[in-house]
């Protein structure tokens, strides 16, 4: 008799730490709902999504969003457009070409290369990269767009390369076969048959890659500067959602106050953000394995 | 049949222009990798020493250290340990051996997926409001590990969950076939088979921990500490967050600091992942999986 009750207090206590996983997502919605209504009975929505200046830490206080997702979307947008043809190419070339041997070694590496710290690739950025395109580019600001969006390219390689490869790797050998025995080449079977068909594994990989960039802070906190401006130029400095949210955490922002409101207004842009990117990965993902595993 | 052979002769053209393509941008990933730890390690080697880990961080960069940044890195990570071992090998084993296949157990497995994903501020946006506000502990040590274990929490869980899935079930039937309760055939028989993997999650998680940078700030651990913090309820900062107020300077001298302190992090975190690496290996090996 004692064990069994010993067997169920064990799985009663186990049941409630699976249910932290609950607790950590309602806590999450409620305390960023919680804060961002508080935001939005001081400040009107509509001057949060119609006025075109983020300054709500000077003197005249505007709070328009734009600005913050305008540098979002700039460095994000960089970081995929490295990301995604390097990442690919990377998979196509470790699944299709690369010996077996060799594909033991590469993937350690790029899983260090997942493994570095934000903030060292926040350290490449500023005083790497950003000095490198100087010498390129003599009329880009010290702090910018593009340094923080290629440095945060690369620090999603592995995110889009690693599930672009699981992609690649479903597709049924006999489809490639069909390939071959109509006389194509290895590259136009790649093209022509495997990349269409893993089509949706990928689309859920660059999402997720996105998504990731989106949610990064340090790298663009360090190199991309502090001054919202809703502009599309990756020469001049921008400050993105989550740079902001630093920002506003190193002052000392008295808690309750309206700045402090701030951050989880924005917070909750981003959470909304990257949670749907999230599931829309998740979801094309899951699709596409289904089609392929019976 | 000369334009056939021409035609063929193209086509092999345009794969070697592929491989070569794709061995670029193996090769730039490979070596942006380089540069990276080149480029720190050229900034940054000059500065270590063993003053430069025994000094508390100063106004002038020559006398600066890391002793404080250091410290409270491992005093917020000892107590995270403390907090994602128990509560992800217990939710792990739950989801596998005793979860009912149910509504509720779907959705808690989709949670865990969908909180892996969530972007590391926001949980510095949680613990701030939920530990530091709500709880009262301030911006201490126990605010900031508590903000932590919810952030790896979910990468402990499924990499726990995999490493129990792979313990083969004729292990689990013997053990029920002698008579031993559920919980004893996990306690006894799927828990030490398991061990190794268990613990390459638990290390990869404490490896990403050790460089999380921006939930700490959001719950607001300080930038600048020139004392060593004595209970889980002090103040604090860690590695990463000093070495982000180095860079932020803008003397130069700062900028080598900070080089010199990546060095330390990255040290750590690289041993961390190798022995994770190498556990993984020897485990893969030693069940044939």
């Amino acid at each position: 008799m004692g064990k069994r009750i010993q067997e169920e207090i064990i799985k009663s206590i186990f049941f409630i730490f699976a249910l932290i996983s609950v607790f950590t997502t309602f806590g999450i919605i409620f305390v960023l709902l919680f804060e961002t209504i508080q935001f939005f009975k001081e400040v009107s929505i509509i001057r949060f999504l119609t006025e075109k200046e983020w300054t709500p830490l000077f003197a005249v206080k505007k709070f328009g969003i734009w600005p913050l997702l305008s540098g979002t979307f700039l460095t994000s947008l960089i970081a995929i457009l490295i990301s995604f043809p390097m990442g690919l190419s990377i998979a196509i070339f470790v699944s299709e070409y690369m010996p077996f041997k060799l594909k033991a070694i590469i993937k350690p590496i790029i899983e260090i290369l997942a493994s570095i710290p934000t903030v060292v690739y926040g350290y490449f950025a500023l005083l790497f990269v950003t000095p490198l395109l100087k010498k390129i580019i003599p009329s880009i600001s010290g702090f910018n767009a593009l340094s923080p969006g290629i440095v945060l390219g690369i620090m999603i390689i592995p995110t889009v390369a690693s599930i672009s490869e699981d992609s690649l790797s479903l597709i049924p050998r006999s489809l490639r076969e069909a390939s071959y025995a109509l006389g194509a080449t290895k590259l136009e079977t790649v093209f022509k048959v495997v990349l269409p068909a893993a089509s949706s594994g990928i689309l859920s990989a660059v999402i997720l890659g996105f998504s990731r960039a989106i949610g990064e802070t340090m790298i663009v906190t360090i190199a991309a500067g502090q001054r919202p401006i809703l502009t599309l130029n990756p020469l001049i400095p921008i400050e993105t959602i989550t740079a902001y949210i630093v920002q506003v955490s190193l002052g000392d922002t008295p808690t309750g106050s309206l700045e402090y409101k701030t951050i989880f207004a924005v917070g909750m842009v981003l959470f909304s953000i990257t949670f749907t990117f999230n599931i829309i990965s998740h979801n094309l993902r899951m699709k596409f394995i289904k089609s392929f595993k019976l | 049949m000369k334009d056939v052979k021409e035609l063929i002769f193209k086509r092999k053209k345009r794969e070697k222009l592929f491989i070569v393509l794709s061995l670029f941008f193996i090769t730039f990933a490979l070596m942006s990798l380089l540069l990276l730890i080149v480029s720190i390690l050229v900034d940054g080697y000059s500065v270590i020493s063993i003053k430069f880990l025994t000094s508390y961080p100063s106004r002038k960069p020559e006398e600066a250290g890391i002793l404080s940044a250091l410290v409270g890195s491992v005093y917020v990570l000892v107590i995270m340990i403390l907090f994602i071992v128990p509560i992800g090998i217990g939710a792990a084993i739950y989801l596998e051996e005793f979860a009912p296949k149910n509504t509720l157990t779907h959705f808690i497995e989709i949670n865990i997926v969908n909180l892996a994903g969530v972007p590391s501020i926001i949980y510095g946006l949680l613990g701030l409001e939920i530990f530091v506000r709500f709880f009262g502990l301030g911006r201490s040590i126990l605010a900031g590990s508590l903000t932590l274990s919810l952030l790896v929490l979910p990468s402990v869980i499924i990499a726990t969950r995999e490493a129990i899935k792979l313990v083969p079930y004729s292990i689990r039937e013997a053990s029920l076939a002698l008579g031993a309760t559920k919980w004893q055939t996990v306690r006894h028989q799927v828990l030490p088979v398991a061990l190794p993997g268990i613990l390459t999650g638990i290390i990869l998680a404490v490896s990403r921990a050790i460089g999380e940078t921006a939930p700490l700030i959001t719950i607001g651990a300080l930038t600048y500490i020139a004392f060593l913090p004595t209970t889980p309820l002090s103040p604090f900062t860690v590695l990463p967050i000093q070495i982000f107020n180095w860079i932020s300077r803008p003397q130069k001298m700062f900028h080598k600091n900070a080089a010199g302190a990546i060095i330390i992090l990255l040290f750590l975190t690289f041993m961390l992942n190798l022995t994770a690496i190498i556990l993984r290996n020897y485990y893969k090996s030693k069940y044939r999986l």
